[in-house]
């Protein structure tokens, strides 16, 4: 009978342009929860996250808010003994969590990486007010007033853009995303 | 006169265009032209590899092509930017097949990357192609007795690129040393500022950038060098609001190398985009007032 891989397996398989991460090496040494700057706010630090993954806790892991929290800061990666690509495996679970549609329900990260891939494949450029809206609801009165002054400040310096930025090429480009995910035009 | 393809990076169109500017003054007082790459797109930043690896890795293909079709090599300010083209480069010239597939995906805008060029965050730039020798020579108004905090963050060291040491860099000291400032040592110039966390987990990224201020601060640093627009645009324009969310009264001038470097080589203060940062700059700028 055949067996199906399991959830750690699947997760070690899901960076393709690096080859894969070697999940299982992990020994639980926790030099990367020792070296997370945000370690602090994560419902699960990046060592038990691993724990996890490698015992197959599927649902424990998609829920917590662990790969949302990390910052891509690669401290973790450069100091792994077993060379696992820690980094490298926050971003295989979000792509894995928002492929499935399954990731904590206050996580404003999904939002805000759909708003910006969208914002690039229309115009070929990210620009920041068109991404502000995505999120800046799910913010409380005084963050949101701290936000809006900031914003105001940013623009009274001109260091905010009126017009958004666009491509030359722009079709070009949507074709040539186009044949690696055919999007329906992303329009 | 070496010429480099230039990817300023979507920060770089306006929120950080001082370090636009700056870079552009002191490239060309070193005798370094930067051709900006025609018609680029946004490089994915962190966020596009949390989508799709294949698009992301396709969409910085798509500069890097551009780059090489000039002729030069690539060269980025943003430590995100160089991250991102540097692993893109690489992965396209290891596997032969993504290779082919993401060049058939650039056919569709008459492109080709075959990974002939090398890409470069631009500090690399000023320390191993130009030199720190050389940078101190055009040293003209040295910034004696300022106290820099050289703020390296995360991606122009991490990952491990190729030869640089991950753990205890020093190339962002010497060259601070070269236009005679004194490179203070202190315990975050390698921790992270939070990065895009600034918009999705607010106060994580508040609380590493406090972190960090404080760290910088504590050992009277009179201003923090960086070499990336995120990190410039956490530490300076999010520092009231770590005022606000903490009690704390920082108020210490987040400064581009390039900015530093401008001051030290005597090129005006305007050409160097300095006058748009919140938190004053007027200190530091009475130190590049006597000329060597
Ligand atoms: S540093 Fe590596 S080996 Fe140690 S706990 Fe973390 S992932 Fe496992
Ligand atoms: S890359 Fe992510 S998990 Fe690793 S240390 Fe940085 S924030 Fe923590």
């Amino acid at each position: 009978m055949a067996t199906r891989p399991t959830f750690s397996e699947e997760v070690s398989n899901l960076m393709h342009a690096s080859h894969g991460n070697p999940l299982k090496t992990c020994i639980q040494c926790g030099t990367c929860s020792g070296t997370c700057p945000v370690a602090e706010f994560m419902d699960h630090t990046p060592r038990r996250l691993i724990g996890l993954i490698n015992a197959n806790q599927k649902e424990d892991v998609l829920e917590s808010n662990t790969y949302w929290y990390c910052a891509s800061c690669f401290h973790c990666t450069v100091r792994c003994p077993s060379e696992i690509d820690i980094a490298g495996l926050m971003y295989s679970l979000k792509r894995y969590s928002i492929w499935k549609h399954q990731y904590p329900e206050d996580a404003i990260g999904p939002v805000f990486s759909e708003t910006f891939v969208k914002s690039i494949l229309r115009s070929g450029r990210s620009y920041e007010p068109v991404l502000a809206p995505s999120y800046i609801f799910s913010y409380g009165v005084r963050e949101f007033l701290n936000e809006a002054a900031t914003a105001t400040n940013l623009m009274l310096k001109g260091r905010i853009p009126v017009i958004p930025p666009r491509l030359k090429r722009l079709e070009n480009f949507k074709k040539m995303a186009d044949r690696i995910i055919p999007m329906g035009g992303a329009k | 006169m070496s010429t480099y393809s230039y990817f300023p990076g979507c920060s770089l169109e306006k929120m950080a265009l001082s370090y636009h500017q700056s870079a552009m003054q002191t490239t060309n007082a070193v005798g370094i032209e930067l051709k900006e790459i025609d018609d680029w797109n946004c490089c994915g930043a962190t966020t596009y590899f949390h989508v799709d690896e294949l698009l992301a890795t396709t969409l910085v293909a798509r500069n890097l092509a551009i780059a090489e079709e000039a002729g030069h090599d690539f060269v980025a300010p943003c430590s995100a930017c160089f991250k991102n083209a540097y692993f893109a480069s690489k992965y396209l010239k290891e596997d032969e097949d993504l290779a082919n597939h993401i060049n058939y995906a650039l056919e569709q805008d008459n492109l080709k990357f075959s990974g002939s060029i090398e890409v470069k965050h631009l500090m690399e730039v000023f320390v191993d192609d130009v030199g720190v020798e050389e940078i101190q020579e055009r040293t003209t108004h040295p910034l004696k007795g300022l106290r820099v905090a050289p703020y390296y963050g995360c991606q122009i060291v991490r990952p491990k690129k190729d030869h640089e040491d991950v753990e205890n860099p020093q190339f962002f000291e010497e060259l601070i040393t070269a236009i005679g400032a004194d490179a203070i040592n202190y315990a975050y110039r390698l921790r992270c500022c939070g990065g895009s966390l600034i918009i999705t987990s607010r106060e994580a990224a508040l609380t590493l950038v406090r972190n960090l201020l404080q760290s910088a601060v504590d050992i009277e640093a009179d201003v923090i060098a960086t070499a990336c627009p995120l990190c410039q645009t956490n530490l300076e324009v999010y520092q009231m609001q770590v005022n606000q969310e903490f009690g704390t009264d920082f108020s210490i001038p987040i400064m581009y190398f390039t900015q530093l470097m401008g001051l030290a080589m005597g090129l005006p203060k305007k050409k160097l985009g300095i006058g748009t940062e919140f938190i004053s700059t007027d200190k530091i700028l009475t130190y590049a007032k006597e000329a060597a």
